[in-house]
């Protein structure tokens, strides 16, 4: 196993920049997620850590050896993908020692690697089936066994749950943290569902536009994003923004108004008077009970029952909807008038260019 | 519902026309191949009857004449360029889709021409060429000619199916340390098999049928092919009928062989890539 190291990447196509300035260090045995919505660039900086795409300039450093100019295989990596990408024509157990020819291991360490890797995702009865006759979460175990029979530095997963349904989904991200654990190995995963981002990673990395938007644990991503984006695309449902300006700024604190919004008073901090703001506020985190720092008034519009929770959409003075979360059994209907309240430490604060101010807030408070 | 049913019955009265238009003139070769000098002229559309029926004609062409060294001929022929041109062409159709190179397009261009002028416009070319070059009347020349003949197509064709191999595998294989030249022997070949067939049957009919280079660069008995020995039957003054249509007989075999043995895998590769 081994660290891997990314120094100032960027890609572009033609005129194209699709990653910008990227610089990431992942420590030994590490799982890192890298997260983002589709065209963030985040399969591209994966398929460049595998060597499969060039990088425009930048290095990539793997197990302190920089890695710019070795083929794939060299790198000591292995892969697993979105499709599987199972070869058609071999059975299982073929398929995971295929590979394993081509690199000098003999025949009796690769029928030990592969029992052993058989073992470890149940696939003993499955070695002599080909593809076709295995269903999704079983070749993805296979996928998942070729890449361990390989005894890589590194393991890079490319979405490898997206072809899976719910159910199946849910399993394999319990395998696979399982493995993780097991193999203490060095895993980047892509992936652009946030939940399996939050459940498997040990720091995720949010990437927005080719660039990283923030590193983090997964509770700090949640709790302390960086700026608007991390704060919108992090939990769910979404925070809610609520626009704002600040008014007055005395005694060490700074009066807030908004349309949508009832005035409140936040730690001053480095806030000016006349400056604009975006106060996010999470779902879960609202209540229409009690009183808080923060309140906003608006009229339901929609209740989704979920079970554990049901989510209100509530149409407010500015005409946006925001969301709240209800438990339990009492849940207002459309139509009722409704405020809620958040306490003081629940509310994020951004300043105009997005980059957040709870630093400042959560220091003063 | 009756309209739908008159469309069936027209659609197979189309299609049954059609079949007894192509195997119509085959059947009577073959039917006529075993019956008398006689009965051929007397009644050429009766099948042979036990009073008609002859072995006559195979018995002359199997006495008389080359006609194994002409069957061995046309089979090395065949074969040699079959498999040069599906490995060639493969290999093209890897290359040109898989490796952008400079000139990658201007090639691809190139080869394309080759499906849209005919060779045999460069008959005289080809035969001074192979005068020059010392293999004139032999096997080889033939071969060169039917694999230039049948690589352009092969790679076209071909081209379209190794563009619908997950690019994945491709990538997975390299991750897994596969080095390129196995990558395509061992991953993508086998995947591209119906597709091969196709080509395969597409190749070798052309070849095997193919009088005019046969006529033009061989002159001995020993490197004819069939097509060209069953001319020696036809005369100017007389017609060795019974032995011209044995010998047309036997020389169907082994392409009706050929397409038996590739006709599963062609069905497959006919379609593949008609519905998406």
């Amino acid at each position: 196993m081994a660290r891997l190291h990314i120094d100032a990447l960027n890609k572009s196509y033609g005129d194209t920049k699709v990653l910008i300035d990227i610089s990431l260090s992942i420590g030994d045995g590490e799982f890192v997620v890298l997260v983002g919505p589709s065209g963030c660039g985040k399969s591209t900086l994966l398929r460049m850590i595998a060597g499969l795409d060039a990088p425009t300039s930048g290095d990539i450093v793997i197990a302190d050896r920089k890695v710019n100019a070795l083929a794939p295989a060299e790198r000591k990596i292995a892969m697993v993908f979105q499709s599987y990408a199972l070869y058609p024509h071999m059975d299982v157990r073929k398929n995971m020692t295929f590979g394993l020819k081509f690199t000098g291991v003999a025949a009796a360490e690769r029928e030990r690697r592969v029992a052993e890797a058989a073992r470890m995702l149940r696939l003993e009865p499955l070695l002599a089936r080909y593809p076709r006759d295995l269903s999704g979460g079983q070749r993805q175990r296979v996928a998942i066994g070729r890449a361990i029979v390989r005894e890589p530095d590194v393991f890079l997963f490319d979405e490898p749950l997206s072809n899976l349904d719910a159910a199946l989904r849910v399993s394999t991200r319990v395998e696979i943290a399982r493995l993780h654990r097991l193999l203490k190995a060095t895993i980047v995963y892509v992936t652009h569902d946030q939940i399996e981002a939050m459940t498997l990673a040990d720091r995720i990395v949010v990437m927005n536009q080719g660039r990283i938007e923030q590193v983090g644990k997964p509770l700090d991503l949640y709790y302390a994003p960086a700026n608007l984006f991390v704060a919108g695309f992090i939990g769910s449902p979404a925070m809610n923004f609520f626009p704002a300006t600040v008014g007055r700024v005395e005694n060490g604190t700074a009066e807030v108004k908004g349309a949508s919004m009832a005035p409140m008073r936040l730690p001053a901090g480095a806030l000016r008077a006349g400056e604009d703001l975006t106060i996010g506020v999470r779902p879960e985190h609202l209540t229409a009970r009690g009183a808080g720092a923060f309140a906003a008034s608006g009229v339901v519009e929609l209740v989704e029952r979920l079970g554990e929770a049901s989510y209100a959409h509530v149409r407010r003075a500015d005409d946006k909807l925001m969301v709240v979360e209800i438990r339990g059994r009492e849940t207002p209907s459309p139509g009722d008038s409704v405020t809620l309240c958040a306490p003081a430490e629940d509310v994020h604060a951004f300043n105009a260019a997005g980059q957040s101010l709870d630093v400042a807030l959560i220091k003063t408070s | 519902m009756f309209n739908q049913r008159a469309q069936v019955v027209g659609v197979h009265i189309i299609l049954i026309a059609y079949s007894a238009l192509a195997v119509g003139p085959i059947l009577l070769v073959v039917m006529n191949s075993f019956k008398a000098r006689n009965a051929i002229f007397g009644a050429p559309l009766a099948p042979p009857t036990a009073a008609t029926f002859s072995l006559i004609g195979y018995a002359k062409v199997f006495n008389a004449s080359h006609i194994g060294t002409y069957f061995m001929n046309s089979l090395i022929v065949t074969l040699i360029s079959m498999g040069l041109v599906l490995l060639f062409g493969a290999m093209a159709a890897w290359a040109l889709t898989e490796y952008k190179f400079r000139g990658s397009t201007a090639l691809a261009l190139f080869l394309s021409i080759g499906i849209m002028v005919p060779i045999r416009l460069g008959s005289v070319a080809i035969l001074t060429m192979m005068r020059k070059a010392g293999l004139n009347d032999t096997l080889t020349a033939l071969i060169l000619v039917y694999i230039a003949q049948g690589l352009p197509l092969s790679i076209f064709i071909l081209s379209e199916f190794v563009q619908q191999i997950p690019k994945d595998l491709r990538d997975a294989a390299r991750c897994d340390g596969v080095p390129e030249t196995r990558i395509f022997f061992e991953v993508v070949a086998p995947l591209l098999r119906p597709a091969i067939a196709t080509v395969a049957v597409f190749t070798i009919v052309p070849i095997w049928n193919d009088l005019w280079f046969p006529l033009i660069l061989t002159s001995s008995d020993s490197t004819h092919t069939i097509t060209l020995g069953v001319q020696q039957f036809l005369g100017q003054y007389i017609t060795d009928w019974n032995s011209v249509l044995a010998a047309l007989s036997m020389a169907i075999l082994p392409v009706v062989a050929i397409y038996v043995i590739f006709s599963r895998q062609l069905i497959s590769g006919l379609t593949a890539g008609a519905v998406k």
